[in-house]
């Protein structure tokens, strides 16, 4: 279980500062479990300058991030393979200039398919300004 | 018609975001190819590597609203309402491409189909369906 946990904060850690999107969008972990990154605003992120609302894509690349990673706490002894599908509803426009958090919950994993649930909030997420539904593949953790 | 190419290129400039990407979009006719060059940016996966999964939903979501900017000639960015995005092959680090099909415009909601490949057309990387807002006229 210790072993468990420290792969765990050790994926997390290497998914926040180590892998290139998730830097350039400055993606921050606020928890591993659950699992919640936060992606700060800033102006080059903005999709729709006339309201100053972080971009739909920036929010889409934080969910599918999230559930990466909620694939490895849910099943640390699995590889998460690639993403099969991903669907998104927008509820509603974050605030202007706000924070995106994304927190993502994996709750079926397979043996060859995992199923998580996401969302992302600006605020709360009993509030939630996008959600997410996703299927991934899975890789068997190679033999050591 | 004459009037796309300028409200594509309004697009383009008018949204932050597209620029973080460095994505590009062109028009022959009235069919729009959009273009990702690779960047090292891009990558979400290190090992592979391989692009960001969300940056292909990212780029194909664009490339859905750029299309209807074109349709609609207006620089103003619509409002998705939901997207289903499909993964098919791994996004190489190459330049990746994407055009958008516009299925059906309501009154009020766009239907819009994408698909992204990157050395050859027949074997698309990622696909997208999505549904759009259209703006009160």
């Amino acid at each position: 279980m210790a072993e468990s946990q420290e792969r765990i904060a050790e994926i997390a850690a290497r998914m926040t500062t180590q892998t290139p999107q998730a830097a350039a969008l400055g993606v921050e972990l606020i928890s591993a479990s659950p699992v919640i990154f936060k992606v700060p605003w800033r102006e080059d992120l903005v999709g729709d300058p006339d309201t100053g609302v972080i971009a739909g894509g920036a929010v889409t690349t934080v969910l599918d991030h999230a559930c990466g990673l909620a694939i490895h706490v849910a099943s640390p002894d699995t590889w998460g393979g690639p993403t099969l599908d991903l669907r998104i509803d927008y509820m509603r426009p974050a605030a202007p200039r706000a924070a995106i958090f994304a927190e993502a919950h994996c709750y079926k994993v397979g043996r060859t398919i995992a199923f998580v649930r996401a969302s992302a909030y600006d605020v709360e997420i009993g509030d939630p300004i996008a959600t997410a539904q996703g299927a991934f593949a899975l890789n068997p953790r190679p033999a050591k | 018609m004459s009037e796309a190419a300028p409200a594509l290129e309004a697009f383009l400039k008018r949204v932050p975001y597209i620029q973080f990407l460095g994505m590009q979009a062109e028009l022959a006719g009235d069919e729009m190819t959009a273009t990702l060059p690779f960047s090292p940016r891009l990558i979400g996966n290190p090992a592979l590597p391989a692009l960001h999964g969300g940056v292909l939903g990212a780029f194909m979501e664009l490339t859905a609203l750029a299309q209807l900017s074109v349709l609609q000639q207006s620089h103003r960015v619509h409002k998705t309402i939901d997207i289903t995005i499909e993964y098919l092959r791994p996004g190489r680090p190459q330049t990746t491409y994407a055009r958008a099909d516009v299925r059906k415009v309501g009154r009020r909601i766009a239907n819009v189909h994408v698909e992204a490949w990157q050395e050859a057309r027949g074997q698309p990387v990622a696909a997208l369906r999505g549904h759009f807002l259209l703006p009160d006229s």
